[in-house]
């Protein structure tokens, strides 16, 4: 579904993506971590080409998507993506939040878009909010709502960047349900994050990054219960001990 | 001073805020419109377009309007003329408002522009993860956002726009400063009408003023 070769990034100097090569297959969940400034948000962004890359190939669902040749709309419509800081449009309701995208680019019929956000709302347990404004709502609640509006393109892949980091505690759990719904519903999923409960729960395998590079990838309990590399090592110990 | 004499002439001098107002509200509409353009343009990654934009607000705001006007005035015809090779006659009015127009895109183009800019990345990028193009990112989520901030700045350059129709005595457009100026020189009391002019503007722009103030207050909160 995903597949990353040999993809290289630099910001100026920076060398920001140094030969990411990566695979996410067809219902797998794929949770990506690393200490902060690794490359790991810069790495999913280039997914969907929200950043560019500098070298190498990547591919979505048989399109190779730095192709410029490539429809970048069509594609992102198949993706979705859910930010660290939900980016809810602040001047719409919630319901016109999540239909939006699926009358305007999809060319969905209005009252077919209503009914389906109300659907994906009432999965994320917030059906009653439809009206509500984004700032009305808790942290926690605008990013369930940002999950629907994502999911509102009925997209192949879902792409989460740190999805819990911008939260307080109290909120990160409704979002990880959430989450553990989907992946247990057989979506394709990639997430940058740092909640290793929800890793170990329902990742197919942990990918762990750092300067740019992947330095392991594992099977969850292979990962925390043994990971091969220093830095690897490093960092568990460091998460271990907040 | 006499003001007994302003009360008859009030129907006359209501056709000249009639070509006061009429002017103003073409030219703020057709100015925020091109000023728009503008801006998207001065956003622009490519150079030559938002040097263009960049090129063409410098200019315009480092002209005096009076001269703008005056030269629109000759200019507008002549440039017809050479593109359709006919003489077209433009009028007074019709100049004027390409003038204010033009003129005043360089100001809402500068406001428009740091709307624009004062809306955050994290808009633009979630409207492309949902498969928006830039049109439509534009038009369905920055620029929504982007007016509503920019809306009391937006009007009170239209406050000075108000004002600044007088200026089109200056190629004898009777609008509402021109005709009290003539109604007090045939009555020979050039000085009251000029009085109540002044008292005119001044209600008007303050009172919107106060208007747009209050407008400030409540998109704040």
């Amino acid at each position: 579904m995903i597949r990353l070769t040999n993809v290289h990034k630099w910001f100026k100097d920076l060398h920001v993506l140094n030969g990411v090569n990566l695979n996410v297959h067809q219902g797998e969940v794929v949770v990506v971590c690393g200490p902060s400034g690794s490359g790991k948000s810069t790495l999913i962004r280039t997914i969907n080409q929200l950043e560019t890359i500098s070298e190498g190939e990547i591919w979505v669902d048989g399109k190779n998507v730095t192709d410029p040749k490539t429809d970048l709309n069509a594609l992102r419509a198949e993706v979705g993506f859910v930010f660290q800081h939900f980016n809810l449009y602040p001047h719409l309701s919630v319901l016109d939040n999540i239909t939006l995208s699926p009358i305007r680019v999809k060319k969905m019929g209005k009252a077919a878009a209503e009914q389906l956000a109300v659907e994906l709302l009432d999965r994320v347990g917030l059906a009653h909010k439809k009206d509500a404004f984004p700032a009305q709502l808790s942290g926690g609640q605008q990013q369930r709502v940002a999950i629907a509006r994502g999911l509102a393109m009925q997209p192949k892949v879902m792409l989460f960047d740190e999805p819990t980091s911008a939260l307080d505690p109290e909120m990160i759990g409704e979002v990880l349900q959430v989450m553990r719904d989907l992946a247990k519903s057989g979506m394709t999923m990639m997430c940058v994050t740092h909640e290793m409960g929800f890793a170990r729960e329902v990742a197919d395998y942990v990918v762990f990054v750092d300067q740019g590079q992947v330095v392991e990838q594992a099977k969850p309990e292979e990962f925390f219960s043994n990971p091969q590399h220093e830095r690897a090592k490093q960092f568990l110990r460091q998460l271990r001990s907040h | 001073m006499d003001f007994s004499q302003i009360v008859p002439a009030l129907p006359d001098l209501w056709e000249g805020m009639k070509l006061t107002l009429e002017l103003l509200v073409m030219a703020v509409v057709g100015g925020i419109a091109l000023g728009t353009v503008l801006a998207l343009l001065r956003l622009s990654s490519n150079p030559l377009l938002s040097g263009f934009a960049k090129g063409y607000v410098n200019i315009f705001r480092s002209v005096p309007l009076l001269l703008v006007i005056i030269w629109f005035y000759l200019a507008v015809p002549m440039l017809l003329n050479w593109i359709t090779g006919d003489f077209v006659p433009v009028g007074a009015f019709a100049s004027c408002l390409v003038a204010f127009m033009m003129f005043e895109a360089a100001y809402y183009c500068e406001i428009v522009r740091a709307g624009i800019q004062s809306i955050s990345r994290g808009q633009v990028n979630a409207a492309y993860a949902l498969g928006m193009t830039y049109g439509q990112a534009m038009r369905l989520v920055i620029l929504p956002q982007a007016f509503r901030k920019m809306m009391p700045l937006l009007l009170q350059q239209s406050i000075i726009l108000f004002q600044d129709t007088s200026l089109v005595y200056a190629v004898g457009l009777m609008d509402f400063l021109s005709s009290a100026r003539s109604r007090g020189d045939i009555l020979g009391l050039p000085h009251e009408f000029l009085l109540f002019a002044g008292a005119v503007y001044f209600m008007v722009s303050f009172f919107a003023s106060q208007m747009v103030k209050r407008l400030q207050k409540r998109l704040a909160v």
